[in-house]
């Protein structure tokens, strides 16, 4: 069930009146309809990759947010057109709720994208937390929207710069929630490794961590160097530069007793992020982590050379899952992010 | 560049990489289920370590052992394992997750009563231990007929699998735990020659559902509500846990227990407690605990004579259930023609503490009744003076705040608000929050969560012994004064409200509509 409001050459104040009518009048319909308020987000897209965008933000499902502000952009478009939806997914049942879902779609020029906080600002549901997400880009258009959002979500993979990816998430992170989809591709690794360390016989290893080797896919540095970066920040490492070898990065970081090496190394693979990761100790111990099926592939070297390996177990999100688990950690906090992006930062100074 | 780094995290002692972590490390585990081919397991203990697998949140080294009295080989468990969780997991399974865990899974079949075979069993977990290179932590899950429970209990400490010097040995027991007073006394006093109350984790599954966990935050994460959070300006709570169909082919199990032992002796005063309690210190398992005992040593068990005042018990007759008509309870299958199981419980209790003194506290719960519904309502009392004409509206009731646990889980405040028109007119609105609508993503079930602490060693959301102790003491008067009166049993119709004879019970109050 779904009520549809079109106007090709409209004003922002005309689009909140169709949203304020059309919400009554659902309601008058169906006394379960219920608004899903989570939360509004905006997402600022080429128009022509539409479809892609509406199938991403599909796979999202359950996640996905209350009140949804698609800006299509059109290169040369002078005037502001809007499509509003409001309705359920499903067919009401008896005895339970509707949960709502109100989507309006903007087609706007580059000329809007310089004011878009005075077109977004009457349509956000106010007191609803605001997350902004530009996946093709718009630099431009997410920092109009600095003060009406709260929250930006990125890839820091889009940007193949990884300085550049850095100090972007760094500098939104100055006024903004940051949730990084790179960051969180790296939440199982950074989970298990936590886990290899965590019985009272094995916590006092982390001090003895001599060398970290971080596998990735090739476009994905920034998620190596955000893993390296998360436990820089969290073991009082001072990470020094990783620089550029043959076919690998590597460099240093600083504990009280002992360097760290620290190695990145690309590798092929389909999924985005990281591939495997190594951790080593002074003592020639050892224990990596690696992509399997099912989960991740565990080994630990001890002392006197002996392997063992077993499997993690653990369904892979798939990239839909990872964009939901974006949109969930909007509305939660991670104190870790940001100071494992600075130590990244250190590294690729 | 300047570096944000923390102050040598690692001399803290905890595990610096945790912070920010949703999901925390779990040490690794040798689950044991005994009764792991029961309809508990099937349906919900083997789903939710599926789950937990497909969450990446089991530890990183788990085996499980399914035990039960049947022998069959290992595979045969697997198969088994593996289409139940084929047919109740919440998720659609993916199949190299299933054959991971599935790959971790041993069988051992044995009576439970013969303490000679938990030797296999300590060679089986002896063996898993070894496959992973040290020795795993161990945690039992009883999951049996409670009347096994103490069996293996003993058993455990005869093969002396209840204590290693070297890992965490949990007992991780499913309701009911006891009978009556009695009975729990007893079960208490074997399980406590056993174990350590720390390794004692005891399942009321209602403390594992979000929304039950949720009371706690309604309260103690709101302000607004505290200030009127108790004598002063509650008139009276109603905690009602209805159904709407009867007992299915559960007559075997439900005509030994009827409803008060069914829901109200660990389910319900659960609820009691949640909406009763101080705020804890913290919401270590301790903290928490303690203060939820307190309710319940608060409320006085009642004599045989204040039985007969302030508790109804009836059976459900003939009537419908959805529209088609439906036997009594008397003519389903299985239950004896003279069976004086109650299928409908009504009880008046009061907390005898500062905060709630002279608050009336109503549980209902019922079978076949009209609704399905879990919920706590919490009446507010009058404005004490009216401003406004009451003549031609419903004029101003008292507030009422429900929380309600299922089907639609959610808070409602209805409030006093103007009836459009010339006339200062008020009639009453609903405000309401859902989760539904508010958390879009799909909860975990109850299993997950308790499995997964259970594994931890986190115990907040187990019952402690001091507080199944103290639910027996309120409810042991009540069984033996009804097993002592030969009085008919009320009756309802099936499909209504429940007995006529708890409407006086709680007079001059009502029920809140189903």
């Amino acid at each position: 069930m779904e009520d549809h409001w079109l106007d090709d050459d409209t004003t922002p104040g005309k689009i909140e009146a169709a949203l304020r009518r059309m919400f009554a009048e659902r309601h008058k319909e169906e006394r379960a309809y219920v608004p899903a308020r989570v939360m509004n987000m905006v997402v600022i897209a080429d128009r022509e990759f539409r479809g892609e965008i509406e199938n991403r933000l599909q796979r999202v499902g359950r996640f996905h947010p209350s009140r949804l502000l698609l800006v299509l952009v059109e290169p040369g478009r002078t005037r502001l057109a809007a499509s509003v939806r409001v309705g359920t997914e499903d067919a009401p049942k008896s005895g339970s709720i509707s949960v709502g879902r109100e989507r309006v779609s903007l087609l706007v020029g580059e000329r809007h994208l310089r004011k878009l906080d005075t077109i977004l600002d009457p349509l956000v549901v106010t007191d609803l937390a605001t997350m902004v997400w530009s996946p093709h880009g718009y630099p431009e258009a997410v920092d109009e929207l600095r003060t009406l959002a709260q929250i930006v979500l990125i890839d820091s993979l889009d940007e193949q710069d990884v300085p550049r990816a850095l100090r972007r998430a760094d500098s939104l992170s100055d006024d903004t929630y940051v949730v990084d989809l790179a960051w969180l591709r790296s939440t199982p690794w950074r989970e298990r490794v936590a886990a290899l360390f965590d019985s009272p016989r094995r916590r006092p290893d982390l001090k003895a961590i001599s060398g970290v080797h971080v596998r990735h896919r090739e476009d994905s540095l920034t998620a190596g160097l955000l893993f390296c970066g998360w436990l820089s920040s969290r073991l009082g490492w001072e990470p020094g530069p990783v620089t550029q070898g043959r076919d690998r990065r590597s460099g240093f970081a600083h504990a009280r007793k002992q360097d760290i090496k620290l190695t990145l190394t690309p590798v092929e693979q389909d999924a985005p992020g990281l591939a495997g990761v190594t951790i080593e100790l002074a003592s020639g111990q050892a224990m990596s982590l690696d992509r399997a099926p099912g989960g991740l592939r565990a080994m630990r070297r001890e002392r006197d050379g002996t392997e063992r390996s077993w499997t993690v177990m653990g369904a892979s999100r798939g990239e839909g899952g990872i964009l939901g688990e974006g949109v969930r950690q909007a509305l939660l906090r991670d104190p870790t992010y940001r100071p494992a992006l600075k130590s990244a930062e250190a590294m690729v100074v | 560049m300047a570096v944000d780094v923390h102050a040598d995290p690692q001399s803290l002692g905890e595990n610096p990489l945790i912070e920010g972590l949703e999901r925390l490390p779990v040490p690794a585990t040798t689950l044991t289920i005994f009764g792991a081919t029961g309809d508990l397991a099937h349906r919900k203990l083997l789903p939710a370590l599926y789950n937990l697998a497909h969450e990446g949140a089991l530890p990183e080294r788990f085996n499980l052992i399914g035990i039960s009295r049947r022998e069959m080989p290992d595979d045969e468990f697997r198969d088994v394992m593996r289409a139940a969780i084929e047919k109740y997991s919440r998720r659609e399974t993916d199949p190299t997750v299933l054959d991971g865990l599935l790959g971790r899974v041993r069988y051992v079949g044995f009576d439970f009563a013969d303490v000679a075979s938990y030797a296999k069993l300590r060679g089986v977990i002896e063996e898993l231990d070894s496959e992973g290179g040290g020795k795993l932590n161990r945690a039992f899950y009883l999951s049996t007929a409670p009347e096994f429970f103490p069996v293996i209990v003993k058993a455990l400490r005869e093969a002396e699998l209840n204590y290693d010097p070297d890992v965490d040995v949990r007992c991780i027991i499913e309701k009911p735990f006891g009978t009556d007073l009695e009975s729990a006394l007893e079960l208490q006093r074997v399980v406590e020659r056993v174990f350590r109350e720390p390794q004692v984790y005891r399942i009321d599954h209602y403390l594992g559902k979000e929304t039950v966990q949720n009371v706690m935050a309604f309260r103690f994460a709101n302000f607004m509500f505290e200030p009127v959070w108790n004598r002063n300006y509650i008139e009276n709570i109603q905690i009602t846990a209805a159904e709407d169909i009867g007992i299915g082919t559960r007559a075997g199990y439900y005509d030994q227990a009827g409803a008060l032992r069914d829901l109200v002796q660990n389910h319900m005063l659960q609820l009691l407690t949640l909406v009763c309690m101080e705020p804890p210190a913290s919401f270590e398992a301790d903290k928490v605990r303690d203060e939820k005992v307190k309710v319940l040593q608060s409320i006085t068990p009642p004599t045989p004579e204040e039985v007969r005042q302030c508790t109804v018990r009836a059976q459900y007759g003939p009537g419908t259930e959805g529209g088609d008509d439906v036997v009594g309870y008397l003519d389903e299958e299985g239950v004896p023609d003279d069976s004086r199981t109650e299928t409908y419980a009504a009880l008046k209790l009061e907390v005898h503490n500062w905060r709630w003194a002279g608050v009336p506290i109503y549980l209902r719960t019922g079978k076949r009744l009209t609704r399905k519904v879990t919920e706590i309502a919490v009446q507010l009392k009058p404005v004490p003076h009216l401003a406004f004409q009451s003549h031609g509206s419903v004029g101003v009731k008292p507030n009422q705040l429900v929380l309600t646990m299922q089907p639609n889980e959610g808070v409602s405040l209805s409030l006093g608000a103007k009836i459009p028109g010339s006339s200062m007119r008020i009639r009453p609105v609903n405000m309401e929050f859902l989760y539904g609508s508010a958390f879009m993503s799909q909860s975990p079930e109850a299993y997950e969560r308790l499995i997964m602490d259970a594994m931890r060693g986190e115990a907040t959301l187990f019952t402690r012994n001091d507080e199944v102790i103290a639910q027996w003491s309120i409810i042991d008067p009540i069984l033996k004064a009804w097993a002592a009166d030969d009085e008919p049993l009320h009756s309802y119709e099936s499909g209504t409200q429940g007995p006529e004879a708890a409407d006086k019970l709680i007079a001059p109050h009502r029920w809140r509509g189903l």
